[in-house]
C-alpha cells in the first residue's frame, strides 16, 4: 500500500527528513535583513531623511520572525514552528536588553572625552563660571564619605554576620534577619532623609555634612555586607570549626583565625561590591551632603560635593556657557562608571582568585 | 547551626573573658542595626507629623494628603508602566540565558546583563535626558497623531520627549537586572530530570519550559517582580532628571504635564526647602518608605510561603 505513496521529497538522510537544516533561520534572517535595509533605504530617500538602522533591526527582526514560522510551519509542523518563533522572541529580548547598555557606554565615552583632561583631575569649581574647572572637591568628597561609609558598616555588617551565622538563636536572631531584609529594601532618599531627620537634631534645621551622607550610606551598605559575608560564613565548612574547637581552641580565636580568614575572599568581594553600589548613590547625598563648589577635607562640618551629585548638578543648572556645564557632567559620569568597573571587576577577580579552595 | 551547642549543653566550656567580649561585641552589632532603624522610623515620624497634623501652605493644598495624593499616584503609575515592559522582557532574557544561550557563553552574558545593575541611577538619568527622550519624541508625536482616541496617548504630544513614558523605559532598564538575576536563579533550579524527561518524551524546548520550567518558577517570577516593582517605586534620580513634571494626576503617558513621583519631588526640592516644606518632604518619605515596606513584605511572604512546600 505504502509503495503506491509517491515520496515528497528525497532526502539523503530519512532522520534528517523533514527539519530545516542548520543554516536556515540564519539564512532567512540575512534576506530579512537585507529586506529591511532596502525598505529603509527607500523610506529613507522618499522623506530625505536619515537612513534608520532601528527601522532595519525592527523590520528585519519582524520579517525574520513571521518567515520562520512560515517556513517551519509549512516543513517542521506546528510545534516546532512555535519553538522556533520563541526562540526568536527570546534572542530579540536579549539583544533588546543589550542595546541601552551599549548605546550608554558609548554616549558616556563620548560625551566624557571632551573634558576627561589634566585640569578636570586637578581643579576644584571655585570661582569657575562657564569654562575650565575640575572635579577635583568632588572626588575628594566621594572617596572621603565612601571611606567612612565602609568604617562605619563595615564592622557592623560583619559582626551581625558572625552573630547571626556563630552565635544568633531564637527570637534576637529571627528579628535581626528579618530587619535586615527590610533594610535592603529602603529607598535610597529615604536613608538620605533619615540621615538629616537624625543630624538636624543636634545641629539644627538645614545641616549638611559629609559624615551625614556617610551614614545614610552605611544604612544602605549594611544590609548588603550582612547578606554577603553571611552567606560566605555558611560556607566554611563545620569540620573546621569543629576540628578548632576540638583542639581546645576558644570559640572567639576559632572565629577569628579558622573561620574569617577561609571567608575572607568572599567578605572582600561583598563589601567591594557594596561599595561599588553605594559609590554610586546620588539621592541620599543631595540630601544631607549638599553641594558646594569648594574643596572641603572635613567630613564633620559643611557641604560636600561628591561625583554623582557634581554630574546632577552641573546638568540640570547650567549657568551661562552651557556645553562647558554639560562636558563637565559627562566627564563627571565617565570618571563613576570607570570607578563602579573597576570595582566591579576587582571583586570578580579576588572572587576568582582568592577563593577558598572547596575542601574535596 | 552552631556546632559546639550539643556539646555545650552537656558540659559547660569554660567562658573566657575574650569569648564573652567577642559575643558581646557581635550582638552588639546586631541588636545596633534594629536601633537604627527603629531610628530611621521614630525620627522620620517626628518630622513629619508637623506636615501631617498642622496646616501647610496654602500654594500646596488643601491638606498634606492633598499634596502628597498625586506624587503617590506619579509613583504608583510610573512603576507599574515600568513593570509592565520590564519584567516579560526580564523573564524572557533569564530563560534566554539559562535554556537557550549556549553553555558556555551563558556566564558571561549573565554577567553583561549584570553590568546594567552596576551603572549609578544618575547616568541613567543623563542617558534618558540626552539620548532617549529624542529619540521617542517623533514616536510620541506619531502616536498622538494616529492613537491619540486612546485615554494613554491623548495628544497634545510632549515636544521634549521628557514624559512619564520615557521615564517608566528608563526604569524598566533599571529593575531589568534586578528581576533577571532572581529568575535565573530560580529557572536554574528547576529539577533536571523533569526537564530531561520531558525532552525524552519528545517536547520541543519550547514545550518544555512551558511543561516544566515556568510551572516550578512561576512564584518565584511573582516575587522577583514584587522586589523589582519595590526598586522602581524608591528609584529617585533617574526619575527626577528625566521627567517633566507639573503634579497633575492623569494616565497620559506622553504629554507635556506629567505626574511627578515622591522620591522625585524629594530630591528636586528638598536643596531649597525650609521651615514646614522640609517636614512635607520628610512626611512623603515615610509614604514612599511605607508602600515599599508593604510591596517588599508581599514579596517575602510569597518566597517564604513558597519555599516551605516547594523546596526541596
Amino acid at each position: 500500500m505504502t509503495a503506491t505513496i509517491a515520496p515528497t521529497r528525497t532526502a539523503q538522510n530519512p532522520l534528517t527528513a523533514g527539519q530545516l537544516p542548520r543554516w536556515a533561520p540564519w539564512a532567512l534572517l540575512g534576506v530579512a535583513v537585507l529586506i529591511g535595509a532596502a525598505v529603509a533605504g527607500l523610506i529613507a530617500g522618499a522623506s530625505g531623511t536619515a537612513f534608520s538602522l532601528v527601522t532595519v533591526a525592527l523590520l528585519g527582526f519582524v520579517l525574520y520572525l513571521v518567515a520562520v514560522t512560515v517556513v517551519s510551519q509549512l516543513i517542521e509542523g506546528g510545534r516546532k514552528a512555535t519553538d522556533r518563533l520563541v526562540t526568536g522572541l527570546v534572542v530579540g529580548a536579549f539583544l533588546l536588553a543589550l542595546v541601552p547598555l551599549i548605546s550608554l557606554v558609548v554616549t558616556v565615552a563620548i560625551n566624557g572625552a571632551a573634558r576627561f583632561d589634566l585640569e578636570f583631575f586637578t581643579y576644584t569649581m571655585r570661582n569657575v563660571v562657564g569654562e575650565g574647572g575640575g572635579v577635583l572637591h568632588a572626588i575628594v568628597g566621594t572617596v572621603l564619605v565612601t571611606i567612612w561609609a565602609a568604617i562605619i558598616s563595615v564592622p557592623v555588617g560583619i559582626f551581625t554576620a558572625i552573630y547571626l551565622v556563630e552565635y544568633g538563636k531564637g527570637s534576637l536572631s529571627k528579628a535581626i534577619t528579618f530587619f535586615v531584609d527590610v533594610m535592603t529594601g529602603i529607598p535610597s532618599i529615604v536613608a538620605g532623609l533619615f540621615a538629616y531627620a537624625l543630624f538636624a537634631l543636634f545641629a539644627g534645621e538645614g545641616v549638611r555634612s559629609g559624615f551625614g551622607g556617610a551614614v545614610a550610606l552605611s544604612l544602605l551598605m549594611i544590609p548588603t555586607v550582612v547578606r554577603s559575608t553571611e552567606e560566605m560564613l555558611k560556607l566554611v565548612p563545620n569540620d573546621l570549626r569543629e576540628a578548632s574547637l576540638a583542639l581546645g581552641v576558644p570559640k572567639w580565636l576559632t572565629i577569628a583565625k579558622v573561620v574569617l580568614p577561609t571567608a575572607l575572599a568572599g567578605i572582600v568581594t561583598g563589601v567591594t561590591l557594596a561599595i561599588a553600589r553605594v559609590i554610586g548613590e546620588t539621592a541620599p547625598l543631595l540630601i544631607i551632603a549638599g553641594f558646594t563648589t569648594n574643596m572641603n577635607y572635613n567630613v564633620f562640618d559643611g557641604r560636600m560635593m561628591t561625583l554623582p551629585v557634581f554630574a546632577f548638578n552641573q546638568y540640570v543648572s547650567p549657568g551661562v556657557q552651557e556645553q562647558a556645564y554639560f562636558d563637565r557632567a559627562w566627564s563627571a559620569a565617565l570618571v563613576l562608571i570607570l570607578i563602579v568597573m573597576i570595582l566591579n571587576i576587582g571583586a570578580r577577580v579576588i572572587a576568582h582568585f582568592f577563593a577558598p579552595k572547596a575542601g574535596r | 547551626m552552631t556546632t559546639a551547642a550539643p556539646a555545650a549543653s552537656r558540659a559547660t566550656a569554660t567562658k573566657r573573658p575574650a569569648d564573652i567580649a567577642f559575643q558581646a561585641v557581635s550582638t552588639v552589632a546586631g541588636v545596633l542595626i534594629l536601633i537604627a532603624l527603629g531610628g530611621v522610623a521614630i525620627f522620620l515620624v517626628a518630622q513629619a507629623v508637623p506636615a501631617i497634623i498642622g496646616p501647610i501652605p496654602e500654594a500646596e493644598g488643601a491638606s498634606f494628603w492633598d499634596w502628597v495624593w498625586p506624587l503617590t499616584f506619579g509613583t504608583l503609575w510610573s512603576a507599574f508602566l515600568a513593570m509592565i515592559m520590564a519584567v516579560p522582557l526580564a523573564v524572557a532574557i533569564a530563560l534566554f540565558i539559562t535554556h537557550f544561550a549556549p553553555r558556555r557563553l551563558a556566564q558571561l552574558l549573565g554577567y553583561v546583563i549584570d553590568l546594567l545593575a552596576a551603572i549609578p541611577s544618575v547616568i541613567y538619568g543623563l542617558w534618558g535626558i540626552a539620548v532617549l527622550a529624542p529619540f521617542f519624541q517623533p514616536a510620541f508625536l506619531w502616536l498622538g497623531e494616529n492613537l491619540g482616541w486612546l485615554p494613554l496617548f491623548t495628544p497634545p504630544a510632549s515636544g521634549t520627549g521628557r514624559t512619564i513614558l520615557t521615564a517608566s523605559v528608563v526604569l524598566a532598564v533599571m529593575v531589568l537586572p534586578i528581576i533577571t538575576a532572581l529568575c535565573r536563579e530560580i529557572f536554574l533550579q528547576t529539577p533536571r530530570l523533569n526537564e530531561e524527561a520531558a525532552l525524552a518524551l519528545g517536547a520541543t524546548r519550547w514545550e518544555m519550559i512551558t511543561m516544566a520550567v515556568l510551572p516550578h518558577g512561576r512564584s518565584g517570577i511573582i516575587a522577583s517582580s514584587i522586589l523589582g516593582l519595590g526598586r522602581a517605586l524608591g528609584e529617585t534620580m533617574a526619575v527626577a532628571m528625566v521627567l517633566a513634571s507639573s503634579g497633575v494626576v492623569s494616565f497620559v503617558v506622553i504629554g507635556s504635564q506629567n505626574p511627578s513621583t515622591i522620591a522625585a519631588n524629594i530630591a528636586l526640592r528638598f536643596p531649597e526647602a525650609h521651615g514646614i516644606t522640609v517636614n512635607m518632604l520628610i512626611g512623603s518619605g515615610l509614604v514612599l518608605f511605607a508602600i515599599t515596606l508593604l510591596v517588599n513584605g508581599l514579596s517575602r511572604w510569597i518566597i517564604a510561603k513558597t519555599t516551605v512546600d516547594g523546596g526541596r
